[in-house]
């Protein structure tokens, strides 16, 4: 069982048990186009809620990636160096950033859940 | 006797099939040739060069002589000719047509300045050379200096940057100097940008660690003096703003920002990259600012040579003058001298910050820019201005009627700007538009700058164009608007067609870089 | 005025048109009281004729290199350019055009740059090269500066060889951005213990060879030591065309090759404008500042050339740029790039031995005239000490039509090296040239 939430920044994380999965959601791929380049975290690394945790750049744009809460950086998707088309093909799913072990789960509590994300998109025009 | 075996000189007439244009064996298009990478054609044993061997001699160069392979191919001096021919043929200039970018500024280059660098009393002397060898360089030096600071009206000018970027730091670092010379270093680290400035202004604070405080730009296009002095506090140093703006306005309370700015203790930046529209017209001196780059390359007419090589002198106000970096130039009893060392100024008060460049800066650019000052005069570069402002304005007001301008249809100053707004729901995007000038032989406008515009499309025509060239411009960007209207989308999006090379995979490139050439794999005969 | 098509009428009809009464009306944003103050200090306009006599009467004042024996380098040197250089440089398409921003119809600069990117590569043996700096200085300090972001450390270590006023561009960016600088002193023998300096806090070592005294280095051991530390080996050059013989940096192992280009393809021109080399090895592309020029293929499938991993300039990360750099030296890059291509590798090594030949040969008449050469080993330049005081001796043969080179003095005042000058040798000096020089020096002594 799993869910998920997202940041006004356009950053989803999947959260299974104590762990969450994080990435940039289906509308932040198609406002930045055809992904290039992503730069992500170590292994290992300890990142607060709001830190820059990852660099995504298109042809055009480059915008960092947040950490939506804090945690400790489990894995990250290597795949991602030698594909980074993965994030738009597929940003929920084969376009992951990386995985982390949640310091505290409650911090999720500020964060949008799928349809508040559907609601706040609609605000965007 | 008559010769009655001539070539026929009328054309058959053309019939369907002639007209559809066919896939040639050489993949060439009439004067339009196909040009391998000379690395493709060039011959390691070929040189366009006659070099005579040296005489037998033992080498000096210790154990250091080159084992590594160089990899270079040569050509004769016929085939380097060709190359080059062929692949000019590929670029658009100003030369060939109208050439709109905005906040470029891609005026007429003289060809008396080309002449007048090329004297070898400017061209062959070295920058070492001693000092009494070169006096009349450094006359020249002076002569622009003087013209640079009566068009300013401000107090001095630190010649070397070579480029605006690189003037826009040296600004920076008088301003950071004169900062920690009141003993404020520690706390002033904040350099106000407007929303709507170029990239290189918050990338120049950041170099020389400054953090960025983001003014955003109001409804009509301008910065507030209340914006300002909302973000103003004793951690501010300075304000970089760039006048005319880029949204082609003259920010008219710049006035009232510069007293604001002064009165919190900070200095005022100005981003003289657009001076094109004021020139002769109001010195930046008038209106409070501290620092200013001039782009010799935009306003003074030195070519732009497909990306520089540029010059960017800083002129400075009486606050930051003594920050000034080396060298500085100066003149007693007739003599010029040129003080290259901080030594040179002890007991001076004047404190310069450091170094730009090594050498004096871009001497072959200010030959230039001189030549085109002289020969416009103070009366000429007024008219130039007021032609710049005035063709700008003529093709917004014949245009305002079929595209969207998004500060209303008011007076601008050199360049226009507009929106994407009359494209929405056409399935024509800005990019789109532009590409279909391609093909009806001009360059695109600069697109997408201003930030704070959607869609922005940015005309800066120059004073160069006469009326019928604008007339045809106008008349051609009306065409094309319709075409958006009546629903031709192919004639955009698939636009450029008729250009040496249609729409570049910009994707693919930055996903798998090529940055240089590499010998291809060998054809190994196992394979398959 | 000549530059201007607009005739009086034209200008009144546009301003109808626009429905302005005059062209003030399309400044009214500027205040009223700044507006149209005049310039009663700057003259009117002239034709061409006149500004010709001005400038020419300027330009006839200075001693052009060409007209005397002439021997000053130290960081910029006179070389024969072939004359299709300059022809080819002022076409039209090349000497007008922008940035290549859209590339269907900017083909010819763009293959120009991924050649000339080709090329630097290839000659300093490096991966990969940018599309050029202003010049070799600002070049020098970007890459310090890229150095930093690499290794997250901050203290730069320049080597007491390094031309004085590429450490002087380095420190004043160092300074504005709070980095540390260690410098070297002046290091005229090749002498220094760079090796002590580095330890595991150290960014990045610069070091220049051939030095600006015209010593040749030894890379090796210095690039061997910073990797220990995890430091950066940053090579210098000024003088391109000694990479035609003298083994390349990149064979040594340096991680930043940075070097002035005017030796080929541009002229003196006092300093500038000059065309900056920047290489590096493929993995710290992305670190790299300036612009680069990339294959791709267009929508028909045919091959061609954009600028591109562009998110690391200004225009795209703006504060978080590797750098400000905007315009570069792109018609500089080109004329060295011509220039190249006419040598070829052919060429330039003849060109190389024959700049050696020729200092081997000064070197050794000056020696047998009594003059200290200071140099073990060098390529075109090299350092003599002359009896009494440097900058007066070049003075002096300035007097006699001589220009015999650069007294360190002028480099670095105060550091007790009066008796100093830097002699510079390429292939467009003359037996005669050098028999006039140590003549000269010999009865100046």
């Amino acid at each position: 069982m799993s869910s998920s939430y997202f940041t006004k920044d356009h950053e989803y994380i999947r959260v299974e048990g104590d762990t969450g999965i994080v990435g940039i959601s289906d509308y932040a791929q198609e406002q930045l186009g055809d992904v290039v380049f992503v730069e992500l975290p170590a292994k290992g690394a300890k990142i607060g809620k709001g830190d820059q945790a990852a660099v995504v750049e298109s042809v055009k744009a480059a915008s960092e990636v947040y950490a939506p809460v804090a945690g400790e950086v489990l894995d990250v998707n290597g795949a991602l160096e030698g594909e980074p088309g993965k994030i738009n093909q597929d940003p929920a799913g084969a376009g992951w950033f990386f995985k982390l072990k949640i310091t505290d789960v409650k911090q999720l509590d500020g964060l949008m859940d799928e349809k508040a994300y559907a609601e706040y998109l609609k605000t965007l025009g | 006797m008559l010769n009655n075996q001539g070539r026929p000189t009328t054309p058959a007439a053309a019939n369907e099939s002639a007209a559809r244009p066919r896939k040639t064996f050489t993949g060439n298009s009439g004067l339009q040739q196909e040009e391998a990478l000379l690395f493709e054609t060039g011959r390691a044993d070929v040189s366009g060069v006659d070099i005579d061997e040296p005489e037998v001699f033992t080498s000096r160069l210790g154990a250091l002589e080159r084992k590594t392979p160089l990899d270079l191919p040569g050509f004769s001096e016929p085939e380097a000719v060709r190359h080059y021919v062929r692949l000019s043929q590929k670029n658009y200039s100003i030369d060939a047509g109208l050439y709109p970018l905005g906040s470029c500024t891609m005026k007429h280059n003289p060809r008396l300045n080309e002449k007048m660098a090329r004297l070898p009393g400017f061209g062959d002397i070295h920058p070492l050379q001693p000092q009494s060898t070169v006096q009349g360089a450094l006359d020249l030096i002076a002569e622009l200096e003087r013209w640079l600071i009566e068009l300013t009206g401000m107090q001095s000018v630190a010649m070397s940057p070579k480029a605006g970027a690189h003037g826009e730091a040296c600004g920076m670092m008088a301003i950071k100097a004169a900062i920690e010379a009141r003993g404020e270093g520690k706390t002033r680290n904040v350099v106000l940008v407007p929303d709507s400035a170029h990239g290189t202004n918050p990338a120049t604070a950041a170099l020389i660690g400054y953090s960025v405080r983001a003014i955003p730009a109001r409804e009509d296009g301008t910065v507030s003096a209340d914006a300002v002095r909302s973000a103003l506090g004793p951690d501010v140093a300075a304000i970089m703003l760039t006048n005319p703006n880029t949204c082609g306005l003259f920010e008219k309370e710049i006035a009232e920002i510069a007293k604001a700015i002064h009165e919190a203790g900070a200095y005022f930046y100005c981003d003289g990259a657009n001076f094109n529209a004021i020139m002769g017209k109001v010195r930046p001196g008038d209106l409070g600012i501290d620092a200013m780059h001039i782009n010799l390359h935009k306003t003074f007419s030195t070519p732009h040579g497909g990306g520089g090589p540029g010059a960017g002198p800083v002129v400075l106000s009486k606050a930051l003058s003594p920050f000034a970096p080396l060298p500085v130039f100066s003149k007693s009893g007739g003599i010029n001298k040129i003080n290259e060392n901080a030594g040179e100024f002890a007991g001076s008060g004047h404190h310069p910050f450091g170094r730009m460049t090594a050498f004096h800066g871009q001497m072959g650019m200010y030959v230039r820019a001189l030549s085109y000052m002289l020969s416009h005069g103070a009366d000429g570069l007024k008219q130039a201005a007021e032609d710049a402002v005035l063709n700008a304005n003529y093709v917004r007001a014949c245009l305002a009627d079929v595209m969207s301008l998004p500060f209303g249809n008011r007076p601008c100053m050199h360049e226009a700007l507009f929106d994407d707004k009359w494209l929405k729901d056409t399935g024509v995007t800005t990019l789109d538009f532009a590409k279909a000038m391609i093909d009806e032989g001009y360059h695109p406008m600069t697109m997408y700058f201003p930030l704070v515009v959607h869609g922005a499309m940015l005309i800066e025509p120059t004073e160069s164009e006469s009326l019928a060239s604008l007339d045809l411009f106008i008349m051609t960007l009306r065409d094309l608007a319709f075409g958006v209207k009546r629903g031709e989308t192919d004639r955009f999006t698939q636009a450029p067609r008729l250009a040496p090379r249609q729409r570049l995979d910009e994707t693919l490139a930055a996903r798998q870089p090529i940055l240089r050439w590499t010998k291809p794999e060998p054809v190994s005969e196992a394979a398959e | 005025m000549r530059y201007l098509p607009l005739t009086p009428d034209d200008r009144s009809l546009m301003l109808a048109r626009i429905g302005v009464a005059d062209i003030d009306a399309l400044f009214a944003d500027v205040p009223r009281e700044k507006l149209n103050r005049g310039l009663p200090e700057l003259p009117l306009r002239k034709s061409e004729l006149e500004v010709e006599r001005i400038l020419s009467r300027m330009a006839a004042k200075n001693t052009a290199a060409a007209s005397v024996p002439f021997f000053v380098g130290a960081g910029a040197y006179k070389h024969h350019v072939p004359a299709s250089v300059d022809h080819l440089i002022q076409r039209s398409e090349f000497l007008t055009s922008y940035t290549p921003y859209q590339p269907e119809i900017t083909q010819g600069t763009l293959q120009m740059l991924f050649e000339f990117q080709t090329q630097v590569a290839n000659l300093t043996g490096m991966e990969v090269a940018n599309a050029s700096m202003y010049d070799g200085s600002t070049g020098c300090a970007e890459a310090v500066l890229m150095a930093h972001r690499l290794t997250k450390r901050n203290k730069a270590v320049l080597s007491g060889g390094l031309h004085p006023h590429y450490a002087e561009v380095v420190r004043t960016i160092s300074h504005m951005a709070s980095d540390e600088v260690t410098t070297l002193p002046p290091d005229v023998l090749a002498r220094e213990d760079l090796l002590n300096e580095i330890d595991e806090t150290t960014s990045c070592v610069v070091v220049q060879s051939p030095d600006v005294f015209g010593n040749l280095r030894d890379l090796k051991p210095i690039s061997d030591k910073c990797h220990a530390n995890g430091a950066l080996l940053i090579a210098v050059f000024t003088e391109a065309v000694s990479l035609g013989i003298v083994e390349s940096s990149g064979a040594m192992d340096a991680d930043i090759v940075v070097g002035e280009g005017q030796s080929i393809g541009n002229p003196l021109t006092f300093g500038g404008p000059y065309v900056g080399l920047f290489a590096t090895r493929q993995k710290y592309v992305r670190q790299m500042p300036g612009r680069l020029a990339g294959q791709t293929r267009d929508a028909q499938g045919k091959r061609g050339f954009v600028l591109t991993l562009s998110t690391r300039e200004q225009h795209i990360r703006r504060e978080k740029a590797t750098s400000n750099i905007c315009t570069n030296s792109g018609l500089c890059a080109l004329a060295f790039s011509i220039h190249m291509t006419l040598l070829g590798e052919t060429g330039l090594r003849k060109l190389a031995r024959v700049n050696h030949a020729n200092a081997v040969k000064l070197a050794d008449r000056l020696t047998g005239a009594g003059i200290e050469v200071l140099n073990k080993s060098f390529f075109n330049e090299f350092t003599i000490r002359v009896k009494g005081d440097a900058a007066s001796i070049v003075e002096k043969l300035a007097g006699e039509g001589i220009l015999a080179g650069v007294p360190v003095s002028r480099l670095l005042p105060g550091a007790g090296c009066d008796d100093l000058i830097i002699v510079a040798n390429t292939e467009v000096n003359t037996d005669e040239d050098r028999a006039a020089l140590v003549s000269a020096l010999k009865g100046g002594k």
